[in-house]
């Protein structure tokens, strides 16, 4: 009976939240488990083996010179790799390189989530802009970043901005695409309840319409990073004189392979980390739904 | 049997001056000296507000390129201060005419008056119940309460303490910083209950507010909310296709029935108040209960003689 429980779990906070990281919950966890570890850091095991089982795979197909239609007799092994890492990391050169990208990204992303959000609040909750402005979108946003680059350097006064603004496309359309779709599914009952209560137009896209998107709006704001550092690299590899980019295809060209595989490396760890930062950056503002997925 | 109104062992060892019976009851003394509004003016003098006049609304609108007359020349006047049923098979039309009253439909012919101001749009001053899924979910339980409050421009610690009082009104202190997610479906509509109150609205509308609690849960509200209304005196409009809840809750029931929606009976409860589920076996409720289910019967068979006629 619903009444009396409450009042039995009534204590001050959110007693039924709680209980779920309770020292309790994990030993119950750990009983089921045959390694008698907590759920979440066996998965992290795992996820951990994966990629030492990779790693293994790349070593012994480098060294046995492993050439059966894929070819890896000039792909460089994992200490040969971890050794040239080593001596990138002591290179002052390698962080101007990250640097470089690192700037264009944040640059980039910043103006995208202001645009990209600002754009698909406006489609969602006007007919007319959305009519205005769809075509263009499902036009444009099939066009891949590299095919972008002539026009961008024909378009833009220096490099620096062509790169940036082919990053800024890349994370544009994820975000607004998203923000649309997060404006468009404000449940019904939600408004009327708020027009019930007197909130203006203004109080219900802030009340109402804006947090109910968020999920759908961080969910395109990691999708979003993810196709900047797509886009920022096509951009790099083509023009620009510094960054990760220009450092993998320089590589290549300089035939130094350790070198190429490291900037392949960057690239997946820097992005990886990005799009977390994202997710923990927004995980406040999605309190209310993590709760809901823990019940 | 009566689980609603003793307290378990547990909730009495937990909190002593808690909840001696319902406490959703207990906690009404002390806001029973807010059921004026405090610093509100804008008020007509003690119980003269809540009155509301539906002066031939019809409702119809286009489905799939058909005009379906979803309300038929509805003619009512309730008066400030009664709680009044709408009883009627689903789709009958009752939600709708309950919605024109709220404002978030309008009619296409007639009009409708709330304390003589004709009805435009939504406003605070119809608190509105409803079915279930209404709560913001990324708003605590005390954020939820405060909404309405804080929209009418108050400032936000006013806001919070009007919030703080509702909260304790349906016996939900406890939960006032849990997401509503995290809370039962009786205690969401407890939530939603004090949400549509805090705003002092001079009339409550209330969508099958129990519909989706289970049985046992449902019959508390039914009393909580008796309590409530008992001490607020505001006019409540109870939209309901459960012949018991129309019965025990109100005072007067309007039966409607379907294709079209119209008003077909108005039926004057006249058993005494306080009311308890006890009532539930005793003649008078017995009586208007099988008067209420005859009308609809009648009614529901003539729709499905209608419907197989359209058909074949």
């Amino acid at each position: 009976m619903s009444l009396n429980n409450s009042e039995i779990g009534g204590e001050a906070g959110s007693p039924v939240i709680d209980q779920v990281d309770t020292p309790a919950a994990d030993t119950a966890t750990a009983r089921r488990s045959p390694l008698r570890l907590p759920e979440t850091l066996s998965r992290y095991l795992v996820r951990g083996l994966a990629l030492l089982a990779a790693l293994l795979v790349w070593h012994w197909a480098s060294s046995s010179g492993f050439n059966l239609f894929i070819n890896f007799e000039n792909v460089p092994g994992p200490l040969v790799v971890g050794q040239a890492l080593t001596e990138a990391l002591s290179n002052s050169d390698f962080y101007l390189h990250i640097l470089h990208s690192l700037r264009r990204i944040t640059v980039a992303y910043a103006v995208a989530v202001v645009l990209g959000v600002g754009l698909g609040i406006l489609m969602g909750r006007s007919r007319l802009a959305e009519d205005i402005i769809t075509p263009y979108i499902e036009l444009l946003r099939p066009i891949p970043a590299v095919a972008w680059i002539p026009l961008a350097i024909l378009m833009m006064p220096s490099e620096e901005s062509s790169i940036i603004f082919i990053t800024f496309l890349g994370a544009l359309f994820p975000i607004v695409i998203n923000t649309v779709h997060g404006v468009e599914q404000t449940p019904k009952v939600l408004v009327r309840a708020a027009r019930s209560l007197g909130a203006s137009n203004a109080a219900i896209l802030r009340h109402v319409v804006l947090p109910g998107a968020l999920p759908s709006i961080v969910a395109g704001l990691a999708i979003g990073m993810g196709v900047a550092w797509f886009s920022l690299l096509a951009g790099e590899i083509i023009s620009g004189q510094y960054g990760i980019g220009y450092f993998t295809w320089s590589a290549y060209t300089l035939i130094q392979y350790p070198q190429i595989i490291i900037g392949m490396l960057m690239i997946g760890g820097l992005g990886t980390l990005c799009t977390l930062l994202i997710k923990w950056l927004c995980r406040p503002l999605l309190r209310w739904q993590v709760q809901e997925k823990d019940r | 049997m009566k689980p609603a109104t003793k307290s378990t062992p547990e909730s009495t060892i937990r909190d002593q001056s808690r909840a001696k019976e319902n406490p959703m009851t207990s906690a009404i003394d002390m806001t029973r000296r807010l059921a004026q509004p405090p610093g509100r003016s804008s008020r007509a003098p003690g119980g003269e507000r809540g009155h509301i006049e539906i002066r031939d609304v019809s409702v119809e609108f286009e489905r799939s390129g058909d005009w379906v007359t979803a309300v038929h020349r509805a003619q009512v006047d309730i008066r400030p201060g009664e709680f009044v049923c709408l009883l009627g098979p689903s789709g009958c039309g009752k939600s709708t005419l309950l919605n024109t009253v709220a404002g978030f439909v309008s009619p296409t012919r007639g009009e409708l008056l709330v304390d003589g101001n004709p009805v435009k749009a939504p406003g605070p001053d119809r608190g509105m119940v409803f079915q279930q899924h209404s709560l913001f979910p990324w708003k605590t339980v005390r954020d939820n309460v405060a909404f309405g409050p804080l929209m009418s421009g108050l400032g936000r610690n006013e806001a919070l303490s009007l919030a703080r009082t509702f909260l304790g009104l349906v016996g939900l202190s406890a939960h006032a910083n849990a997401f509503p997610d995290t809370l039962s479906g009786g205690m969401q509509q407890r939530v939603g209950i004090a949400r549509a109150l805090a705003n002092y609205p001079s009339v409550l509308l209330m969508d099958e507010p129990f519909g989706a609690l289970d049985a046992q849960t449902r019959t508390m509200m039914q009393e909580s909310l008796l309590d409530i209304w008992s001490e607020f005196g505001n006019t409540v409009l109870f939209v309901t296709h459960d012949i018991d809840e129309a019965v025990f809750l109100s005072d007067r029931i309007l039966i409607m029935s379907a294709s079209p929606g119209r008003i077909i009976a108005d039926i004057s409860v006249d058993l005494p108040r306080p009311r308890s589920q006890d009532l539930l076996t005793q003649p008078g409720f017995m009586a208007l209960k099988r008067e209420c289910l005859d009308l609809i019967r009648r009614e529901t068979l003539r729709a499905f003689e209608q419907q197989n006629g359209q058909a074949g």
